[in-house]
């Protein structure tokens, strides 16, 4: 099992990354670009992200929004930030790819000449609305800033979230736009995978004309933090909630790193789905929880590993506390069966072929081969992703829980009803969110 | 070599894609089989089409479908609920259930090589759940926790509040979650009738998708779904539809101190069946169905006041609602109201569609319709389209000719036809205290506070 593919590195840097999938007559354009929210700076959030916006409103030779020409073409289109990559894709049917370098390569190489103050301070309107509508809206939707921020320390990256706190986005000024874009927004700091109906030798060619005259940037230092968590943090967010809800979270491997698929694993048979041990003790069993989830949250330079529970009426963050630490301790204390290993590794297997299905979107082959492109160097990286999973042992992953989910070495949050601080698990103090 | 960068590339014409075939049969329970030929990866999608959903409620008892629907995968045949699950997950099923108005979709994906097991495992779910009082009492206390968390849920509070404004004790006037009180008065009885009286195969379409002979589906099948039998109800397509000038025009929940309100302007529109359908469709994208629709280009692009908006039919068997969505800064909600409406109404006619417009809308609908068809639950989604609204198998193929027959001038009429201003219905979910003073320069009339749990 794989994704067959071509490499190339053009003069100017920029990788690209060639998969040919004929069975539909379309083409997934799928452009990386190495920066996120990490490659901010304090005072200086919400940038990486408001910067992704701006990439669809103009460049220099077609100075329109971006959705109009493609999607008259018949192309769905996108765009995503998160802490360490930004990426730009389009499904365009194959009569259409040449057009959907055309504009990637016209706002990678020209952007800055159509960027005006008016569709600066249009899209910073709209982020505004965007982190209103997610974040300060919705129920517990602030509950991942307080998270981070009591996760990382204030100078390191992951502090904060890629959506960036209000007072920095409404201080940034064009001119820091400008100096961005030039700093990160070049070939050498970029990566191009094509994956559908294409002849890798004349996607190739094409790929060169319209990139190849784009002139390579400074070279992206990468970015180095530390972080570490002496002891227990315990905070509360009052929030417009019925329910409180308790987050537990440690300070966790990297993604790929050794401990990672371990924990992916211990996450998903801790409290994922009906067969998970907290779902059936908490929800099934003691009903004292309405839901239960975790995640081992795996990014570039550090991983996080969070679990979630919302109490049921008449129930106390205390006690879903109390059985949290408990089910960690036994797997801590005597490993997974060797059933929920086989049903891991299962679950790992089927979930790999599921990826294999579609060209291109978010998680599809395109996005994958970016995906192991930039963070591991190697497009190729599928089985050996793969066999992360297969390679998990009972005693392994007993190990990376010792390790990682020490109860002593935690932050541990509660979300709590408007005027019912008393409802967070003591010892708390009211979290910091901006 | 330099790139011509002084227009933008001219696309060619497109690659011929011929669209799946699908092979059918009817067993003599009445379940329909159908399936269709797939076999890019080696996976399978199974979905089975119960074409009834919550608009089956009894009067008093909604939220039934949707409780019989979650109860399904709740244990059968001596297998307990957990137990189910334990099977699912060693195949690496992926298993989901879903609900609307007009019908019950559960489906199950594995690798091929698990194909009998899972479609076992469906017809166990389906066809042969054991509705346990002890799981029955747990699960409906999961869903009362699960609508009081959804009163403080702007967009869950606006959807369930609209449905009731524009519908009122139609059986489209509830959302499928129903409502705490008839939550709490149900029992397993009412389940066990609910699934004798409409989970039955004579309404129901197996569809499965993957490196599979229609035979050997149609064999599983026959032997997995053996037993299952019984006779069903007709459907209710009466109700008579409640005009929604009953209802004030303006209708505020009111949400202290949010940051945004969450808006929804609209009536009960029309039909799946509708003459006009494709001529909707493509109205539609150039009203509010796409990125660079007038309203997202108006609210968003030129004015900053909100991440997104867009409007929708919903087309359903009986006539669905046209609504406008979009959730937008506080201060800004009268304007975005205002500039909504007049939105609505220009389109039919003082501001019509121009060729270019619907032109762009065509070219969206019609020249990536192939990706569509791309994975095995893409072309299960899609054939499950056909079976819900007894649409005929060259329906895929005639989409694309069909929608570029369109005339600007036809769009425009299909929407003056099936919209109107004058029975616009205005549901704002936001803070009353700043807002209040904007909301008598709409000319809409007093606004009717509601609370989020009047209803």
């Amino acid at each position: 099992m794989n994704i067959t593919f071509t490499k190339h590195t053009l003069a100017n840097g920029l990788d690209v990354l060639l998969h040919e999938d004929r069975a539909c007559p379309i083409v997934a354009v799928n452009l990386w670009y190495h920066v996120g929210s990490k490659n901010e700076r304090p005072g200086h959030t919400g940038f990486a992200h408001l910067f992704e916006h701006l990439m669809f409103e103009g460049s220099q030779h077609y100075d329109g929004g971006y959705f109009q020409p493609l999607q008259g073409a018949g192309a769905t289109l996108n765009g995503s930030t998160n802490a360490d990559r930004t990426n730009y894709w389009e499904v365009v049917p194959s009569n259409a790819l040449d057009l959907a370098l055309w504009m990637e390569s016209d706002r990678m190489g020209f952007l800055l000449p159509a960027l005006t103050e008016a569709k600066f301070s249009n899209q910073r309107d709209v982020v505004l609305n965007e982190r209103r509508q997610n974040y300060e809206n919705r129920p517990y939707g602030l509950a991942a800033m307080a998270m981070l921020a009591a996760l990382y320390p204030p100078q390191h990256p992951y502090h904060w979230t890629t959506i960036g706190e209000i007072a920095d986005l409404e201080a940034l000024r064009l001119e820091e736009v400008h100096a961005f874009f030039r700093r990160y927004y070049h070939p050498a700091n970029a990566s191009i995978a094509l994956a559908g109906d294409i002849d890798a030798g004349s996607a190739l060619a094409l790929v060169d004309e319209y990139f190849g005259e784009i002139a390579a940037g400074p070279l992206v230092d990468p970015v180095r933090a530390e972080a570490s968590l002496p002891g227990q943090i315990r905070i509360s967010l009052e929030d417009r909630v019925e329910l409180p809800r308790l987050y537990i979270a440690w300070l966790s491997p990297a993604m790929f790193a050794d401990g990672d698929a371990d924990l992916d694993l211990a996450t998903d048979l801790l409290a994922n789905g009906k067969t998970s041990r907290l779902y059936k003790r908490l929800v099934f069993d003691e009903r004292i929880a309405t839901d239960v989830s975790a995640a081992q949250n795996s990014r570039e330079i550090g991983g996080f590993v969070q679990v979630t529970a919302t109490a049921a009426p008449g129930h106390t963050l205390v006690e879903l506390e109390r059985v949290i630490l408990d089910e960690i301790a036994r797997l801590a204390a005597d490993g997974p069966t060797e059933l929920e290993i086989e049903r891991g590794r299962m679950q790992a297997e089927s979930q790999f072929v599921y990826r294999l299905q579609t060209v291109g979107g978010f998680g599809g082959k395109s996005d994958q081969l970016n995906a192991y492109n930039v963070f591991m160097g190697d497009p190729a990286y599928f089985d050996r992703d793969l066999a992360r999973y297969y390679g998990v042992s009972a005693s392994s992953l007993r190990h990376a829980v010792q390790r990682c989910l020490d109860p002593a070495r935690r932050v541990t949050l509660s979300v709590v009803p408007r005027g019912r601080r008393d409802l967070a698990v003591p010892d708390s103090t009211p979290a910091a969110v901006s | 070599m330099s790139v011509d960068r002084s227009r933008l590339p001219r696309v060619g014409p497109a690659r011929p894609f011929t669209f799946p075939s699908i092979e059918k049969s009817r067993l003599p329970t009445g379940l329909r089989v159908w399936s269709v030929r797939h076999a890019e990866v080696p996976v399978i999608a199974f979905m089975m089409l119960v074409r009834r959903g919550s608009a089956c409620d009894p009067p008093g008892k909604h939220g039934l479908a949707a409780m019989t629907a979650d109860m399904l995968d709740e244990g059968s045949g001596g297998r307990s609920a957990i137990e189910m699950h334990e099977a699912l997950a060693r195949i690496g099923a992926q298993f989901d259930t879903d609900i609307g108005a007009d019908a019950t979709l559960v489906s199950l994906t594995t690798l091929s090589r698990a194909s009998d097991r899972g479609l076992q495992l469906l017809a166990d779910i389906v066809a042969r759940p054991s509705l346990e009082e002890r799981d029955f009492a747990r699960v409906r206390q999961l869903r009362l926790h699960r609508l009081s968390q959804l009163r403080d849920n702007p967009g869950a509070v606006a959807e369930r509040t609209f449905a009731r404004l524009l519908y009122g004790s139609h059986p489209y006037g509830h959302t499928p979650m129903g409502d705490e009180r008839a939550l709490a008065s149900m029992t397993i009885d009412d389940v066990h009738s609910m699934h004798a009286q409409t989970i039955r195969p004579a309404v129901s379409t197996l569809i499965a998708v993957g490196d599979c002979t229609h035979e050997e589906i149609e064999r599983l099948a026959s032997s997995a779904f053996g037993g299952w039998d019984g006779a069903v109800e007709d459907e209710t397509e009466s109700g008579g539809i409640v005009a929604s000038t009953d209802a004030a025009r303006l209708n505020v929940v009111p949400r202290p101190g949010a940051s945004q309100s969450e808006l929804r302007i609209g009536h009960v529109a029309v039909p799946r069946h509708v003459e006009d359908y494709h001529a909707l469709v493509a109205g539609n994208m150039v009203l509010g169905g796409q990125f660079v629709s007038r309203i997202n280009l108006n609210l968003r692009e030129e004015k900053g006041l909100t991440y997104g908006a867009r409007t929708a039919f919903d087309f359903r068997r009986m006539p669905g609602p046209f609504s406008l969505q979009v959730s937008v800064q506080t201060t800004a909600t009268g304007q975005a109201i205002q500039e909504s409406i007049d939105e609505i109404a220009a389109i039919r006619g003082p501001r019509a569609i121009t060729s270019e417009e619907l032109a762009l809308g065509v070219a969206a609908l019609t020249r990536g319709y192939a990706r569509n068809f791309e994975t095995a639950e893409q072309i299960a989604r899609g054939v499950m389209q056909l079976a819900l609204y007894d649409l005929p198998d060259t329906y895929f193929a005639d989409f694309v000719p069909t929608v570029e027959r369109i005339t600007a001038e036809e769009a425009t009429a299909a929407m003056a036809r099936h919209t109107d201003p004058a029975r616009l219905t205005t549901l704002i979910v936001g803070d009353l205290d700043v807002i209040g003073d904007d909301l008598p320069s709409l000319s809409l009339g007093d606004a009717a506070v509601l609370s989020a749990d009047s209803l």
